[in-house]
């Protein structure tokens, strides 16, 4: 038995180096100078170290808006989601009414369409409601999840009937019952809905890039995008600019584990 | 009387139905159902950025079928389907059984493990642009200490699919392990250990008792990387500068969709390279549901 540990250790640490090690790389070389990354054969520790390309990257790069839309984006995504979605998906589980079923299996084919097919009709949506080249647009259609819905409609059916029953001869009307009993008993999944939306959110690119023009305009995630072209021959700053963007979720990831690896999870096993 | 107050009990329900579905459905209605008829109707136009599209028929579909570009875009596409697939999967499953041994500090190897499923594809395609640089990157030093020739990792076009693969997968396991770790511990210990009085080694285990109660997990897996891998763009466009000798070997059907759509504005032909990929994903889905049924194992 000791000696498999030792061998379980083993496979730990060389699986854990290959999943590191590009992340030390890249924070080594953002504290070295140009000159210094480029230099055969390469240092490994920085000789000098320097934050130059910290600085140059964000007197470059409009950071601060960067970090302060995906922030806006993120709130605004998952606040208004959160509501949208469970209040439809209480609908689908509990209320009878005409047209649900089908109108649920429609929303359940939504989830088969590659995002790509919606990009250029909500482009012009945009662009009609004067929205493109704006925060808002960037968060609008993501809104209406119809994965939320069918995710928290699973976990609304995983609920006893009595509840709505008792509440209901309480004198509950169906919005209080959905507001007042169940919705705070959803809690762990609304936080699950909640981590799923602000990773995906935070990771988009291909929407930020379309509908948005302007530099000022951009999320984290498109904002770091921009840097390939001219900039990308200065690996120190690119791999600075990147850290400063990758920081806020891996520092909340730090914080929330246990929230944000239940919250991944819930996707697999509610299957 | 009473069964008015049933009535009225049975209209409110519909009405606080449909009201608490509005908000949704009018969103959805405008931003996918109509932007999916939409671009069906595009598909038929020659829709640029200017002017009124015009209807053309079939026109784009059958440009499609001549299209040089688009078969090798259809084809990198399957091949990263071949590479990446069985990849991910596989890695996934051994990393989640590694990460579910009773070791002290599998805390801190887990979320070493987990960090690439929280950190942005932009910034995970410039730092392994970086590493595979051909002049200065770090992999090309390391292998040259081996007596290996420098290798054109994003360049070569024999090679730049499989750069590209390597990244998608060091990428997106993490995520998959998550989810693979959560479905192991949702398996129940007595099924180990009555194996284990029985006689069953470590690896009778796992394939006899593990893998069965897993694979409703790895069912998920698969259909999510599956999709994934169809849709691949971030790290082609980030790492493959357009119009570089790497591009046309590593251009998916996202690229190229991309390409038209937003770069050369022929967002008619566009519409119809994203509804292929729509029917190409319909089509693979369809048949993993069904293998599903003779593949994975429910313990209801």
């Amino acid at each position: 038995m000791k000696k498999r540990k030792w061998q379980v250790y083993l496979l730990l640490v060389l699986c854990a180096a290959v999943t590191v090690c590009p992340f030390i790389w890249m924070i080594l070389t953002s504290f070295k100078s140009y000159e210094e990354s480029i230099q055969i054969p390469p240092t490994i520790l920085p000789k000098i170290f320097t934050v130059e390309s910290y600085q140059e990257i964000v007197a470059k790069f409009p950071f601060l808006s960067f970090y302060i839309n995906t922030f806006l984006v993120l709130i605004f995504t998952i606040v208004i989601e959160l509501l949208i979605c469970s209040m439809a998906a209480y609908a689908f589980a509990r209320l009878n009414f005409p047209g649900r079923d089908v109108i649920f299996i429609v929303l359940l084919a939504l989830l088969m369409v590659p995002g790509q097919i919606f990009l250029v009709p909500n482009y012009e949506i945009m662009v009609k409601l004067h929205l493109a080249d704006t925060v808002t647009a960037l968060w609008i259609p993501k809104i209406f999840s119809a994965f939320g819905t069918f995710m928290l409609c699973e976990f609304f059916k995983g609920l006893p009937k009595s509840l709505d029953e008792a509440a209901m001869l309480d004198g509950c009307g169906f919005f209080q019952i959905y507001y007042k009993i169940l919705l705070p008993l959803l809690k762990p999944a609304l936080s699950s809905l909640a981590i799923l939306t602000a990773i995906s959110t935070f990771k988009d690119l291909m929407w930020p890039l379309i509908v948005n023009n302007s530099m000022e305009k951009m999320t984290l995630s498109a904002g770091l995008a921009m840097l390939i072209g001219e900039h990308t021959t200065y690996y120190p700053q690119v791999m600075a600019g990147g850290i400063i963007a990758i920081l806020p979720m891996i520092v909340l990831f730090f914080f929330f584990q246990k929230q944000f690896v239940e919250g991944i999870a819930t996707t697999g096993v509610k299957q | 009387m009473k069964k008015n107050k049933v009535d009225s009990l049975r209209h409110r329900e519909i009405r606080t139905g449909y009201l608490m579905i509005a908000p949704l459905m009018s969103g959805v209605i405008v931003f996918f159902i109509w932007a999916f008829f939409q671009n069906v109707y595009y598909s038929f136009t020659n829709k640029s950025s200017f002017g009124i599209p015009k209807f053309v028929g079939l026109e784009n579909y059958v440009k499609l079928f001549h299209d040089e570009a688009f078969y090798q875009a259809f084809i990198n596409t399957i091949l990263y389907v071949v590479i990446c697939v069985p990849a991910v999967v596989i890695l996934a499953i051994l990393l989640a059984v590694l990460l579910n041994s009773k070791v002290k500090g599998i805390g801190f190897f887990r979320v070493c493990i987990f960090l690439p499923a929280v950190t942005l594809p932009a910034a995970i395609g410039l730092l392994w642009k970086w590493l595979m640089n051909y002049k200065f990157g770090i992999f090309n030093e390391i292998l040259g200490k081996f007596g290996v020739n420098p290798i054109a990792w994003l360049s070569d076009p024999r090679i730049v699919l499989f750069s590209i693969s390597i990244v998608f997968i060091w990428a997106s396991v993490a995520y998959q392990v998550i989810v693979l770790l959560a479905g192991l511990q949702g398996i129940p210990v007595c099924y180990k250990e009555a194996a284990e009085i029985d006689g069953a080694n470590g690896i009778q285990r796992f394939f006899k008792i593990t893998l069965p109660l897993l694979s409703p997990s790895i069912f998920f897996v698969c259909v999510t990387t599956v999709i994934n891998v169809f849709q691949i763009f971030d790290f082609i466009y980030l790492m493959i500068p357009q119009g570089s000798s790497g591009t046309a070997a590593s251009r998916s059907l996202v690229t190229y969709f991309f390409e038209q759509s937003f770069v050369k504005f022929h967002k008619g032909y566009g519409a119809a390279i994203s509804l292929v990929l729509f029917f190409l994903i319909l089509v693979i889905t369809a048949i993993q549901m069904i293998c599903q049924k003779k593949l994975v194992f429910y313990d209801d």
